[in-house]
């Protein structure tokens, strides 16, 4: 079997990963980097809006602070405070670090970074090129990967010697020595061949879950990978009952239903209308965001060339909010005719502007959807897009629970508390990348002695199941309706009742996902590669129905029909979910977070945190504002 | 609505293959990677082919449909006629590995061998300035999606094998067209391009531009102004004085 030996191995090869091997390069560790695409295909590249840092370009009021606050809001105060905290510090030095790599972003008049405006940051903040930011973060720090390989080629003969790309290998278990992680195994999509990494510390940055669902804005990649194998590694995963759905992806045609729209389409005067025509984005401002939101269709619009004298059009709000009012509108009969809303930028601004500022989106409409965005409106609804809950980390290191195994990016868990706001995920990725890689070479530094691999043969066996199997379930199959169950009853709008049923649905696919088999060879089977992921969509779909059904309350990317409001008992709590011994099955239990610090608590305003906080952590807010 | 469509899909691995005839339901707003998808889900479980966004933004899915290079998720099934058969073959210029999924490999190795970005060492981070419409020439190359169908379609490779080691083909040399324009690469380029990475097999026949999903002007903007560059250094005597004189900086 091939076998390598590396000192950190980094599990994904989008923004997060890249980052996080590179830091652990720059620190002298010899890193492979193991993704299921090619190079440079890894759904960061789907990333349209920008990366959000508080460089202050456009608007010199924005600092780190404000950022913090905004991230804050927007995740309804359940947010890994630290994890905020240091993402706010340090974007701006992310962005800049990228700049000096090669990314060439947008400009401003006197030659710096361009910042755009986006829903729920206070000043336009977000770092762009055009809608095709996560393109240019990927292909920057590919670039900066090449060039390390370029240096390593001319010290050591070898461009490979320092970081190497495993591209189009899965990998299916995490190795473990006693305790702590000794390595991974997996398979080369190509050939179907094993491979096993020696390595004293893994980071997870595999993405997002979104392919549990029917309607979603993810790539095939994206099903819940790095989540199963830390939970299957001991690991534990945070906040999964949060889920976004982003407002506005595509609804026509059904090829493409999911696929986003970027929400720059708002933050650059597109507004969102129903079949009546009304803006009814209006009519869903809630009470907690009432004085930093228009309420007439004149201020809304004075808004965008005159900023500090008017307040945000309410399509700018958080995205859990306008998904749940798009929801809402469909429910009451005023959808369009395919059941989105329209989303309209071509009365608003004119076609050739249109075309420089949103030239993907343009590009998208016209050859998916033939229809041309500079003259009629698109067709918008919810799609699942991104997921709050992952790994439960170290905020400074990327450290999970299990010694050696390190996650970063949307994999993992507490930075965006119950909803993240745009623009927020690229420059996570860039700060907790690095943070993870840094985090795993500073752990590799200070073990005594490599651990050894174990567990191999048992991986082997599981990961061969499948294909040895004749006259089993057919994996597409069972893949089809998880997704259907997902959508339909663990959604945007949840109810005990369908939750349940949800539980019981997933019990039954598991049951037939362990007798799936898959025809075909080892050499490039996309059935047998599916029948290995259900496990992992199984898994983390389990953790999601647990965790909504435990949540009795309503926040951010959790919807309870049944339990409307938000309950500030609820937002001290994590919910917190364990795969048992076997593998087979999860448990969820309640922890307390941990009080805000008080230097940060103190950046609020008490009657905003009165809307989120227990009297008895007000008490604490009046304390530490008195003492600062 | 939907209609059976007729389809021939090349199946094949370990370099032996054929052409494999389907009747497949496609049903209205479907592109062919859709149906692709179908076959994979209801007749072929093991047809192997690359995909990942569906949305025309990552150039996975790049294959070839009725002779042509195409995205396959950009490829809407109601520009055929539903009597027509659609063909459905792997990038030519790659070594196939399975199906439609080819051997990419000789990309990486070419993007490997053109010089990173180069700053002037004394820029920090944070302190770059740039106007807008200086960027804005590499910005259109760098929306390249690196589908590798300039590549395949590039006819000084695509039938030649012999000139892979010396040339890098449109992408590649569009990267450098790239760098070159960039305001503040500091690095050589010109010469390189053209004695290192092969700028001079190209004789501009825009078959690269034709195939850009993202249409990149690869040809008009990227090559030929680069070819310009070449030749002003090459054989503008006072440059060539001047690199005598003032032994330029590397």
């Amino acid at each position: 079997m091939e076998r390598h030996e590396y000192d950190v191995v980094v599990i994904g090869a989008g923004g997060a990963g890249l980052r996080a091997a590179i830091e652990a390069r720059q620190q002298g560790k010899r890193t492979a980097i193991v993704c299921k695409s090619l190079f440079g295909k890894a759904h960061t590249v789907m990333a349209e809006g920008g990366a959000a840092a508080a460089m202050g370009n456009v608007n010199p009021s924005d600092n780190w602070m404000v950022h913090f606050r905004d991230t804050m809001r927007g995740g309804k105060f359940l947010n890994n405070w630290r994890m905020a905290e240091l993402h706010a510090k340090e974007a701006p030095d992310r962005v800049w670090e990228l700049e000096a790599w090669g990314a060439l972003f947008d400009r401003t008049k006197d030659g710096k970074i361009s910042q755009r405006n986006f829903g729920g940051h206070e000043y336009p903040r977000l770092a762009h090129v055009g809608d095709r930011t996560g393109l240019e973060l990927i292909r920057t720090l590919q670039q900066r990967v090449v060039a390390l390989q370029q240096e390593d080629e001319k010290l050591h003969g070898d461009p490979e010697a320092y970081i190497k790309v495993f591209a189009e290998c899965t990998i299916t278990r995490l190795l473990k020595d006693g305790d702590a992680i000794s390595g991974a195994f997996g398979y080369w999509r190509e050939t179907g061949d094993f491979i096993v990494f020696d390595a004293p510390a893994v980071v997870l940055a595999t993405g997002g879950i979104g392919k549990s669902y029917v309607v979603t804005s993810n790539s095939w990649e994206y099903t819940g990978d790095g989540h199963a194998l830390a939970l299957l590694a001991g690991a534990k995963l945070i906040n999964m009952e949060f889920i976004q759905f982003h407002p506005t992806g595509m609804v026509w045609p059904p090829s493409v239903r999911g696929i986003l729209v970027t929400e720059s389409v708002r933050g650059d005067g597109g507004v969102l209308r129903n079949s009546e025509g009304r803006r009814f984005m209006f009519d869903y401002i809630p009470d907690v965001f009432k004085d930093k939101y228009a309420t007439t269709e004149e201020e809304a619009d004075r808004w965008y060339n005159d900023q500090a004298n008017n307040r945000r059009p309410p399509e700018l709000l958080p995205r859990d909010e306008v998904a749940r009012a798009i929801n809402a509108e469909v429910k009451a009969g005023r959808g369009s005719p395919q059941g989105g809303v329209f989303l309209d930028v071509s009365s608003r601004l004119p076609a050739a502007e249109i075309i420089k500022r949103l030239p993907s989106m343009h590009h998208q409409f016209k050859e998916l959807a033939d229809v041309d965005i500079t003259k009629e409106p698109m067709q918008v609804g919810p799609t699942c897009h991104y997921i709050m809950g992952g790994v439960e980390v170290d905020a400074d290191t990327g450290a999970a629970s299990v010694p050696g195994l390190f996650a970063a990016g949307e994999v993992s868990g507490g930075m965006h508390g119950s909803n993240r706001l745009g623009g927020n995920s690229l420059s996570d990725l860039l700060v907790f990348g690095r943070r993870a890689g840094a985090g795993a070479a500073a752990y590799v530094d200070g073990l005594p002695k490599r651990p050894t691999v174990t567990g191999v043969e048992e991986a082997k066996a599981e990961a061969l199941a499948p294909l040895e199997r004749t006259g089993g379930e057919n994996p597409y199959e069972v893949h089809h309706e998880l997704q259907r169950t997902m959508n339909d009853l663990v959604g945007i709008i949840r109810k005990s009742e369908e939750i349940s049923e949800a539980l019981e649905v997933i019990e039954k696919l598991k049951e037939r996902a362990r007798n799936t088999a898959s025809s075909g060879s080892r050499i490039y089977n996309p059935g047998w590669h599916l029948a290995l992921d259900l496990r992992n969509m199984l898994l983390v779909s389990e953790c999601v129905a647990k965790a909504a059904l435990m949540r009795e309350e309503s926040r951010g990317g959790h919807t309870r029909d049944d339990f409307p409001g938000m309950s500030a008992e609820w937002r001290r709590k994590l919910l917190v979910c364990s795969a048992e011994p076997d593998g087979t099955s999860i448990t969820v239990e309640e922890r307390v977070q941990q009080s805000m610090r008080g230097d940060l608590i103190s950046l609020f305003e008490r009657s905003e945190l009165e809307k989120y906080l227990t009297e008895e952590e007000l008490a604490e807010y009046d304390a530490a504002v008195k003492e600062s | 609505m939907g209609y059976k469509a007729k389809f021939r899909v090349w199946r094949g691995e370990g370099g032996e293959g054929r052409l494999e005839d389907f009747t497949v339901e496609v049903n209205e707003g479907e592109v062919v990677l859709d149906v692709i998808h179908r076959l994979q889900a209801t007749q072929a479980p093991d047809l192997a082919v690359r995909w990942n966004c569906k949305a025309g933004k990552c150039g996975s899915c790049s294959m070839e449909i009725n002779g042509k290079p195409r995205l396959g998720c950009m490829t809407r099934m109601s520009t055929f006629e539903e009597s027509e058969t659609i063909t459905v073959t792997p990038l030519r210029t790659f070594p196939v590995i399975k199906d439609l999924v080819t051997d990419v490999s000789f990309n990486y190795q070419k993007a490997r061998e053109i010089p990173s970005f180069t700053p002037p060492a004394d820029v920090k981070p944070g302190e770059y300035r740039m106007q807008q419409v200086d960027v804005e020439r590499s910005q259109e190359f760098r929306k390249c999606i690196e589908c590798f169908m300039c590549q395949n379609v590039c006819h000084v490779i695509r039938d030649h094998e012999e000139n892979k080691p010396n040339f890098a083909g449109p992408r590649y040399l569009m990267r450098i067209a790239e760098l070159d324009m960039h305001p503040y690469d500091v690095a050589e380029r010109k010469e390189s391009a053209q004695e290192e990475h092969g700028l001079g097999y190209c004789n501009i026949t825009k078959c690269c531009t034709e195939v850009c999903p993202e249409h990149i002007k690869i040809t008009d903007n990227a090559l030929i102004p680069m070819k310009e560059r070449v030749v002003d250094r090459k054989y503008d005597p006072l440059v060539w004085l001047g690199s005598k004189i003032f032994k330029r900086q590397r």
